[in-house]
């Protein structure tokens, strides 16, 4: 029995999501809720379990497309009914199968399938390959050619939306089943307009080939993804490509980060502070409670959740820093939710500690490390990279002195942590060595202004300085 | 017979209808003796006498509220401004009262206004006056601004006979600049009506009064250059001909309104949002305007020819859209 495997709604806002990654071939054996394939949405990147245990008999929707949630993107043949693959009622082109490997009847040996047990997969694997090679000769092969296919078209031609037309224009494609994209425009920049369309079904008339023509369009950018208004090129397209290069569709991880930061860049006035602290006393605390901790919470003990703790104590001091801007409303959270931007392989991404106000120390390091964990292996909840008030992100761990983040929206600031490095400091006229942080402080100057941005640093500082709470 | 003006041929449809009907009167400042500061009313009193031809003192506010005490009585008063400016001043009389009556009361005010409207006279701030759309804005007003002697003939004939208030706006521009041979007998021309003035097949150019004049002027000078312009003539406002202009708009799928009215809340606005409402399928490029400029009728001659729409300016936003 067929299962359908779908596009799952990962999230109430998202309505799509790209395949990035099938982690099974067609043919291959998969248990249920066994990781099957890989997804990427606006929100977040996912590990999508199999809905069923048995072979995966089909992919129909190839890694790098984006489709609608609840699409159905594969089929399973369900584990046990799998020996009947391909049974008539499945539906799968039986007609098509060349005389001599037609699927046999259920219980019926056949030469390849004698040997028993390995008969549902060699079975599933004659009907995958006999679908690959009845499948028309133009789709087998732009699937063969897809992934190249696909940068190309991303980069060459824009998505349907992306033509200049005209409503009328759109109308009259829409009735004639014209590809607007194969129409030359001849109108202001290039514009399809209505002589262009016109034109057009002249020549479909005219032309032998029209029928073959009104068949839909092939998807856009198999493998590629969606221009998005957003992310226009600034300079002219002549003056980027020079020279030798390799063009790469952006992944939908990178896209969403570019629109916010351009967004964050554009929506709010950053203003930058920096403070410096001196982390000695927290190094020693650390380096001795650093063994003790791990053993008796099982998580990591590093420096962030000090500053966590610290950064929460002073928001709760000063609730502009912990607010967002709607219009011309201040909107002042109550939650501290702190999003700490964490660094992949393939992006970036900003898991929230929530309601951090209400946690200790250790509910604070076990989180963080949790919600770290989980970014780095996919299986963070859209849920929880959402309603962050304050963001944290850490260019020291990477070895920066110190760096200028952009705001993550919608909070009005975000703290830079630098790398804690020993320095000679001046203390009480003597030169002594301290380890030293550098901290910034982004913030949007319509809410928070400098004075605040800086006590609300001292803050952080002298919490820092002078910490006093057990750690465990 | 002779051409006459656009002036004689308000002054034939208010003798005609004074013939024909006498609830018919005429009320304004000046109009009798003197025969009005344009003429328009020369020669009523001689033919009609002081009863149906009233001076007033000057007071836009009580000639309008006097008018509209004439119609509740049966007469079918026309109501001349000296200049459609000083309408103005009645506006409390004209949008409460004349504009609500058979609305509040069932009472229908069967008045006309008409006056000198519009500039190119360098007649300044006070005397240029486009104000169609303060009124046409006032439910049960009816907005008529005819561009020919025919029409302002017909459509004055056809406003003094409606049985509801209609402003009657007359382009002094167009007065004597206007000629045209009238038919012989009775006609009228319908209110609420656009007329087709020129045929074309690449876009469709909506206008009147002194505009259309303008407009049709392009329209010759885009044909020079393979542009096909249709010419539509609005001639009423309100009730504004929908039907018209959305056929025309299907069968050109672009559309230039010209006005003399300033840009913002000109009635090129309103026909926008009725052709994206009815024909939005149609279009095949964006809706443009030609106007004056959003300031009051600048008194210098330069300035203001700057502030006025030109067969220049009409025939570039054209071209540029039928390039489009």
């Amino acid at each position: 029995m067929p299962t359908d495997v779908i596009m799952p709604q990962m999230g109430e806002s998202i309505f799509e999501g790209t395949i990035t990654k099938w982690l099974k071939k067609p043919g291959e054996k998969v248990e249920r809720d066994e990781p099957l394939f890989e997804i990427s949405t606006d929100k977040v990147d996912a590990e999508i379990p199999s809905p069923a245990a048995g072979v995966l008999r089909e992919i129909k929707v190839n890694e790098g497309q984006t489709v609608p949630i609840q699409t159905v993107v594969g089929v399973i043949d369900v584990e046990g009914a799998a020996a009947s693959a391909p049974a008539p009622a499945s539906g799968a082109k039986p007609t098509v199968a060349p005389a001599g490997t037609e699927p046999q009847p259920e219980g019926t040996p056949t030469p390849e399938s004698s040997a028993g047990s390995p008969a549902p997969l060699k079975d599933a694997e004659a009907a995958a390959s006999k679908q690959a090679a009845s499948a028309a000769p133009s789709s087998a092969k732009s699937d063969a050619t897809a992934p190249k296919a696909a940068s190309s078209a991303a980069v060459a031609s824009a998505s349907p939306e992306k033509i200049r037309s005209s409503p009328l224009v759109r109308k009259v494609a829409g009735e004639h089943s014209i590809d607007l994209s194969q129409v030359t425009g001849t109108g202001a920049g290039g514009r399809v307009s209505k002589k262009d369309i016109f034109a057009a079904v002249e020549a479909q008339k005219s032309s032998p080939a029209g029928a073959a023509r009104s068949a839909p369009p092939p998807p856009p950018a198999a493998g590629g993804v969606q221009a998005h208004a957003q992310l226009e090129t600034a300079v002219p397209r002549e003056r980027i490509y020079f020279g030798n290069y390799d063009v790469e569709p952006m992944s939908v991880m990178r896209q969403r980060i570019a629109e916010h930061m351009v967004m964050s860049q554009r929506v709010s006035p950053h203003v930058y502070s920096v403070e410096e602290v001196d982390m000695t006393r927290i190094a020693g605390i650390r380096a001795k409670a650093k063994q003790e901790f791990e053993q008796a919470s099982g998580t990591k003990l590093t420096f962030m959740p000090f500053f966590i703790r610290a950064v929460v104590e002073a928001l709760r001091a000063f609730p502009t820093v912990n607010a967002s801007v709607d219009g011309t409303n201040i909107v002042y959270h109550r939650e501290c939710n702190i999003g700490i931007a964490v660094a992949l392989d393939w992006g970036l991404i900003v898991p929230v500690i929530k309601n951090a106000e209400e946690k200790n120390f250790l509910g604070i390091a076990r989180g963080l490390n949790d919600l770290a964990e989980r970014a780095r292996t996919k299986k963070l909840k859209p849920e929880e990279v959402q309603e962050s008030t304050f963001a944290i992100t850490n260019p020291g761990s990477f070895g920066g002195l110190m760096g200028l983040p952009i705001i993550n929206q919608p909070n009005v600031a975000i703290l830079g942590i630098g790398s804690i490095q020993k320095r000679a400091v001046v203390i009480n006229d003597a030169i002594a060595i301290r380890s030293m942080v550098y901290l910034t402080m982004s913030y949007d100057h319509r809410v928070v202004d400098g004075a605040v941005s800086h006590q609300f640093l001292g803050r952080i500082k002298s919490s820092l300085e002078n910490w006093s709470e057990a750690v465990l | 017979m002779a051409e006459v003006t656009m002036l004689e041929a308000i002054r034939q449809a208010l003798f005609e209808e004074m013939e024909r009907d006498p609830a018919v009167v005429m009320i304004g400042e000046d109009i009798s003796v003197y025969g009005g500061a344009f003429k328009v009313t020369e020669g009523l009193l001689e033919r009609f006498g002081w009863e149906r031809v009233m001076d007033t003192p000057i007071s836009e506010s009580a000639i309008i509220g006097a008018a509209v005490g004439m119609g509740y009585m049966g007469l079918r008063p026309v109501a001349e401004m000296q200049f459609i400016d000083f309408l103005a001043c009645a506006f409390n009389q004209m949008t409460n009262f004349v504009a609500k009556s058979h609305y509040r009361w069932g009472a229908p005010v069967p008045m006309v206004v008409r006056g000198p409207s519009g500039g190119g006279v360098h007649g300044g701030p006070f005397h240029s006056a486009n104000p169609e759309m303060y009124y046409a804005h006032t439910p049960g007003l009816k907005v008529v601004y005819p561009s020919t002697p025919y029409d302002a003939k017909g459509l004055l004939k056809s406003a003094i006979r409606d049985n509801n208030p209609v402003l009657f706006l007359e382009h002094k521009f167009l007065y004597r600049r206007i000629k045209e041979e009238l038919p012989a007998g009775e006609y009228t021309v319908p209110l609420g009506k656009a007329v087709v003035r020129r045929e074309g097949t690449d876009l469709t150019i909506i206008s009147y009064a002194a505009m259309m004049h303008t407009s049709l002027e392009a329209a010759v000078e885009l044909a020079k250059e393979g542009v096909s312009a249709e010419v539509i003539d609005l001639r009423s406002l309100m009730p504004l001909d929908k039907e018209t202009i959305l056929a025309s708009v299907r069968k050109t799928n672009k559309l230039l309104i010209v006005h003399e009215d300033t840009r913002t809340g000109g009635i090129a606005g309103e026909i926008a949002a009725l052709v994206c409402e009815g024909a939005f399928e149609d279009l095949d490029g964006p809706i443009q305007r030609v106007t004056s400029l959003d300031t009051p009728v600048p008194y210098s001659p330069p300035l203001e020819e700057r502030f006025l729409p030109g067969v220049a300016d009409v025939v570039r936003a054209a071209r540029d859209l039928a390039r489009y």
